[in-house]
């Protein structure tokens, strides 16, 4: 094979991978450098399960190609804790319960850590409408929106 | 297959020419990669275009705007001075897909994916904008409405490529909005979609007026009766009923698993009544 | 198990609490397993090939080419698949919906498959599979099905359950009846009456989590499976039987589960996956697409429902009765029964009949969806209601209130209630602060009633106590939602120790005995249950080594708070004896300490809920705005209360997509047109409002502590308080779910 060779930043470590054209950046983040954070709900960029940050933009990996991230630096669930301290998200989806199966849990984490990057004092329906590209089955997103509305507080220093 | 990144549009230009099977441009990816995985394009090249630096940036000059070919849709909605003289081009824009596709979608790609409910084309019509395209002759200029023939066809010749789209200067008086009917708040594809630009006199009387229509045919329907109706009004009540009919009239929808003719045909004519009053009073304010 | 004496009395130090899961931490970090997330070294890629017909013989497959393929490793028909099932019609069924022996019944229908080193060339190689079809007519519609004129999709099928046998096969394969009374008498005593007909379309539980798998089997037979499963005893067993092995030579091992809902309670593709891994002598991965899940998986039954209800003057609903048409797809099944069962649960009626029939279909195998069939049922049943109350003149609210059943009702389908939470639900909605928010222009509000079983089962629980005196419970229930959490609170509370010194884990099928599966919301009955029993032999235990400890008898010897306490005149000034000091000591008094539970979890609490929804309605699109929403329910006992809510919110979410737009879409061939997320619409986060949840607490007497299942009530009310909230805001009565926008439009403009 004449695989792609490319060079990326992922949380913070550096990171080479060869790869077929076609195959996404999902595919390789899973099936190459073992990051099943990452879940695959529906390949087609419809669920947000394989939401990651790429270059400070939330994007669904299943629709970036492996190829495409050369050079480039991406954030995944598996950098959000620091060691054994979790960020405020994650502490906060715990202690509300923001998750029931877990499975659309990694994308979320991405979606409102990039929400509060950009919006760090949001209203309820900022939330709403800034988590609207991932689909929860089990939670009917009550609680996983007061989860990010606790950590934004947090965060805030409030 | 094979994935290339050319660093000029020359180069990407001769790529295209040169490809011996099927070449497709991959700017943000959220059309390109979606029909890979469904099957329905198997390309044997992958031109990437975003190591072109003069795609990736967004100008404002005397003249207007400069959209390049590989600004995501997401930076559109960060640009204020964009938002304050397009907020109808800037809502379609930021309605395509979800927040993450949003970081990646162009609205050259959308434009050229010639889907019929593609949500930043019938601003981008009314607004009138025209596509700077590139190719193996040299550059040309062509109305928006011109670029797609059919569904997922494109008027672009071989070899060709969208460069920017350019919005003119914003007359004063002027203003734009764009609606679209989904089921759902978020993350849905246009049941049918509208968009209105205009520019009023120092009456506050519609001077000039750009309708069009968005899943409701083949392609973008710019509606000049419907214009017709809009120029010369207050946009009064009686108008927007006429506007209601004229474009509901006007519309060639088709029976899908998204909605039927009949729907879509009297949301048409809600959506046009709509856009019309929210351009009419963005316009108003300038 | 019945309910302690002192239930009422105790205040529970554990139980009842929010402490956050054991699982949490892993769920938040990424570092959590699923169905996918697991591989084998040598592993292959498994892919099914699916008809693209809905109604087809299949006449030849000729694998070859794709069998010589580089990089194939093995390739499966049917042929490869003895039929094992010794007249087992449901594992026969099964075993030909995992892989079409004669005849390709759906659009989806898995035909053939092969395993590969990768997935580009196991992708190759499904296009090398030729398939010589020869179509036959087909139908998808449940009305068109009943008719008796419709294709006939199986010439074995002839109606159960009718009284002479049919001498034509047809596609109605049961019968089913229930109630008591003489409903024509009653209903002709009516001063009012209400006669509809409602018609639902299919939906999918829509997990999140596609069906994944590793199986590998071994050169001598024995094998391991990986699965995302709500069952992980059923899959083996079913498993097992169909491929011909040994239960006990089968390993199951639950993943983590991203949804399941009642659709990973069957088996699908893991047969095949395990047939493929025997072939090939290699483990082979098989991960479903999300197209796949939506065509080959197992959706909920298309309805199509009669209701007829009359009521007296003075409010007394007088007589019930109801035809229910569920499809169940091109098997037989028994989805008509349990909405037959459960349509008229909430009332307390004099005169009531329920009748069911199964419609077979081309479509997918119909599989549970959280408390199957009853949403539907409630859905006709509480409009009907609505309307009748209308025309009684009585409030909605006031009206079930009089009618509902209490304690000692005879249920419509039979059994005399206990202790029961809808009048409680009822009185509670009555008197919520959603009732009184007002209502603007095109706002509606409605309110419905649910009602469902729960189940108990077959269940084996161990809890080891460790020599540190940390105690690991092994369960095998697998954990949809936070139940790990649960029964470690129980463990603790009945142990008398902190919950932070309970570690509980899902076994595999080698180290527990048999446990039903995770569904009729018993997973914490059950298991709590079966803990709480464990526990108390375990202390049975700790109070045997305090005694040997301290050589006293052993009936001088209590358990108190964690503790060994001695009894009495003689010994009542021993220093107490902590769980940590027996088991430090337990190498020198006897060996490890366990206790065990093997239990069939009798008396599961029949649970009520009470739902209220506030929709806003555009005129000019029909587009529905879920303004409001409460959910009433009883849960018996709340182990831990945030999730309880969870489970409250997550089935009214589900039902709210179900009432406005989730739908299966088919087309005139046959073919499923909306496979995907995109047209398949669930609720998304900017679709809802804060749900609001009021747990209610009529204890079971049939568990010690009072639990009643809590999963599936939730989504039993939402179609029927949706479609009451819409009928009340466009003033038009909505018929059929989901009430899109264009159903909404064209109400309005009728």
């Amino acid at each position: 094979m004449a695989g792609i060779a490319v060079s990326t930043k992922i949380n913070g470590d550096n990171a080479e991978f060869l790869c077929h054209p076609d195959e996404t950046l999902l595919d390789v983040l899973r099936d190459r450098l073992g990051l099943m954070g990452v879940k695959e709900g529906c390949g087609t960029g419809d669920c947000g399960a394989c939401s990651i940050i790429l270059d400070d933009r939330l994007v669904c990996s299943c629709l970036v190609l492996g190829a495409e991230a050369e050079g480039g630096r991406i954030e995944t669930v598996e950098g959000m804790a620091q060691g054994d301290q979790l960020h405020p998200l994650q502490q906060k989806f715990l202690e509300h319960a923001a998750l029931q199966c877990g499975i659309c849990t990694p994308g979320f984490l991405m979606a409102a850590k990039d929400l509060l990057a950009k919006n760090p004092d949001p209203t309820e329906e900022e939330i709403r409408f800034g988590l609207a590209g991932n689909l929860c089955r089990c939670t009917g997103y009550d609680k996983i929106v007061r989860a990010v509305q606790d950590a934004a507080g947090v965060m805030r220093g409030a | 297959m094979r994935y290339i990144r050319p660093s000029s549009l020359e180069d990407a230009v001769g790529l295209l020419v040169e490809a011996s099977g099927k070449a497709a441009i991959l700017a943000g990816g959220s059309d390109l990669l979606v029909r890979m995985k469904g099957g329905f394009i198997e390309p044997d090249l992958i031109i990437d275009i975003k190591a072109i630096d003069a795609l990736k940036h967004m100008t404002e000059s005397e003249d207007g705007f400069v959209i390049g070919a590989a600004v995501p849709c997401a930076v559109l909605g960060e640009n204020a001075a964009l938002r304050r003289a397009w907020p109808g081009v800037v809502e379609g824009a930021n309605l395509i897909g979800s927040k993450q596709v949003q970081g990646r979608c162009t609205i050259v790609g959308n434009l050229c994916n010639a889907s019929p409910a593609a949500d930043s084309v019938p601003a981008l019509v009314a607004a009138g904008a025209k596509a700077l395209i590139r190719g193996p002759a040299g550059s040309r200029i062509a109305a928006v409405e011109m670029v797609p023939v059919g569904p997922g066809k494109t008027s672009l010749a071989s070899g060709e490529i969208i460069e920017a789209i350019l919005l003119d200067k914003r007359q004063p008086r002027s203003g734009d909005a764009y609606q679209r009917f989904t089921p759902r708040t978020e993350m849905d594809i246009a049941v049918v979609s509208a968009a209105v630009n205009l520019t009023l006199d120092d009456q506050g009387i519609v001077q000039s007026a750009r309708v069009a229509l968005g899943a409701a045919a083949p392609t973008v329907l710019l509606v000049e009766e419907a214009a017709a109706v809009l120029t010369g009004s207050r946009v009064d009540d009686g108008t927007l009923n006429r506007l209601a009919e004229v474009c509901s009239g006007a519309c060639r929808p088709i029976d899908d698993k998204r909605g039927t003719v009949e729907f879509r045909r009297k949301v048409a004519g809600v959506l046009a009544k709509r856009v019309a009053l929210t351009a009419y009073q963005r316009a108003g304010q300038k | 198990m019945n309910l302690d004496p002192s239930h009422s009395k105790r205040s529970f130090s554990s139980v009842g609490t929010r402490p956050i899961r054991p699982d949490g931490v892993d769920k938040v970090t990424g570092r959590a397993r699923y169905g996918a997330d697991f591989n084998m070294p040598g592993q292959l890629v498994g892919r099914i090939l699916r008809s693209p017909h809905a109604h087809a013989m299949i006449r030849k497959i000729d694998t070859s080419k794709a069998a010589q393929l580089p990089g194939v490793k093995a390739v499966l028909t049917a042929a490869d698949l003895p039929d094992l099932t010794n007249g087992d019609a449901a594992m026969y069924d099964i075993l030909d919906n995992c892989m079409a022996r004669k005849k390709a019944l759906y659009d989806g229908h898995a035909v053939a498959a092969v395993a590969a080193i990768d997935a580009r060339t196991a992708k190759q190689a499904l296009k090398l599979i030729e398939v010589e079809y020869e179509l036959l007519p087909h139908v998808t519609d449940v009305d068109q099905a009943f008719a008796p004129d419709a294709p006939l999709i199986n010439d074995t099928i002839f109606t159960t359950g009718v009284d002479p046998k049919p001498d034509c096969p047809s596609n109605v394969s049961m019968r089913s009846q229930f109630g008591h009374g003489d409903v024509d008498a009653g209903m002709a005593k009516a001063d009012f009456v209400v006669e509809r007909t409602f018609k639902t379309e299919q939906t999918h539980q829509g997990y999140i989590e596609p069906h994944a798998c590793v199986a590998s089997v071994g050169s001598d037979g024995t094998a391991d499976l990986w699965v995302c499963t709500q069952g992980h005893f059923v899959y083996r067993q079913h498993c097992a039987q169909l491929l011909g092995m040994d239960a006990s030579k089968l390993r199951v091992t639950s993943s983590e589960i991203g949804g399941g809902f009642g659709g990973k309670t069957h088996v699908w593709a893991e047969p095949v996956a395990l047939a493929l891994s025997r072939k090939a002598g290699r483990p082979v991965k098989l991960v479903m697409t999300r197209d796949e899940v939506f065509r080959a998986s197992g959706p909920t039954s298309a309805t199509s429902i009669d209701v007829k209800i009359g009521a007296l003057r003075d409010g007394t609903i007088i007589a019930a009765d109801a035809t229910l048409r569920y499809s169940c797809g091109p098997y037989a099944g028994a989805w008509a029964e349990v909405g037959a069962m459960t349509a008229f649960a909430c009332y307390k009626l004099e005169n009531v009949r329920t009748v069911g029939y199964e419609v077979l279909v081309n479509r997918p195998k119909t599989a549970a969806y959280r408390a199957p069939s009853a949403p539907m049922a409630a859905f006709a049943v509480e409009s009907a209601i609505d309307e009748l109350a209308k025309k009684v003149g009585m409030d909605p609210v006031d009206f079930r209130i009089r009618n509902a059943a209490q304690e000692g009702t005879k249920a419509s389908y039979g059994p005399v209630y206990g202790p029961i939470g809808i009048g409680p639900t009822l009185e509670a909605v009555k008197n919520h602060p959603h009732m009184k928010a007002p209502l603007g222009k095109n706002q509606g509000r409605g309110m419905a009633c649910g009602f469902w079983f729960n189940f108990g089962g077959q269940t084996c629980t161990d809890l080891n106590i460790g020599m540190d005196g940390t105690v690991s419970l092994a369960v095998g229930t697998v954990d949809v939602g936070g139940s790990r959490a649960s029964l470690s609170l129980v463990a603790a509370e009945e142990l008398g120790i902190d919950y932070s010194q309970v570690r509980a884990v899902i076994a595999d099928t080698s180290s527990l005995g048999y446990n039903d599966m995770t569904d009729g919301s018993r997973g914490t009955f059950s298991s709590s249950m079966a803990t709480i029993s464990a526990a108390r032999n375990a202390i049975k235990i700790l109070r045997e080594r305090a005694a040997q400890m301290w050589d006293i008898p052993v009936e001088d010897v209590t358990w108190e708070k964690g503790h060994a306490v001695a009894k009495g005149e003689t010994h009542g000034n021993l220093p107490k004896l902590s769980l940590k000091e027996i088991a430090a000591a337990a190498g020198t008094t006897g060996g490890p300490i366990a206790g065990h539970s093997e239990i069939v979890a009798d008396g599961a609490g029949v649970s009520f809920a009470t739902h209220i929804c506030d929709i806003e309605v555009d005129p000019e699109t029909g587009a529905a705005k879920v303004l409001r929403y409460t959910v009433v329910q009883d849960a018996g006992k709340a182990v831990h209360p945030t999730y309880v809510e969870g489970q409250y919110q997550g089935g009214a979410a589900q039902g709210i997509g179900w009432a406005l737009n989730e739908e299966y879409i088919y087309g005139k061939d046959g073919r499923l047109q909306n496979a995907g997320f995109l047209d398949y619409r669930i609720p998304v986060c900017s679709d809802l409002p804060m749900i609001d949840t009021q747990i209610l607490e009529i204890p079971n007497p049939n568990h010690p502590y009072g639990v009643r299942g809590v999963g599936e009530t939730s989504i039993v009310p939402p179609l029927a308080a949706v479609a009451n909230a819409v009928s009340n805001a466009v003033g038009v009565r909505m018929q059929h779910i989901p009430m899109s926008p264009p159903r909404i439009l064209a109400a309005l403009d009728a």
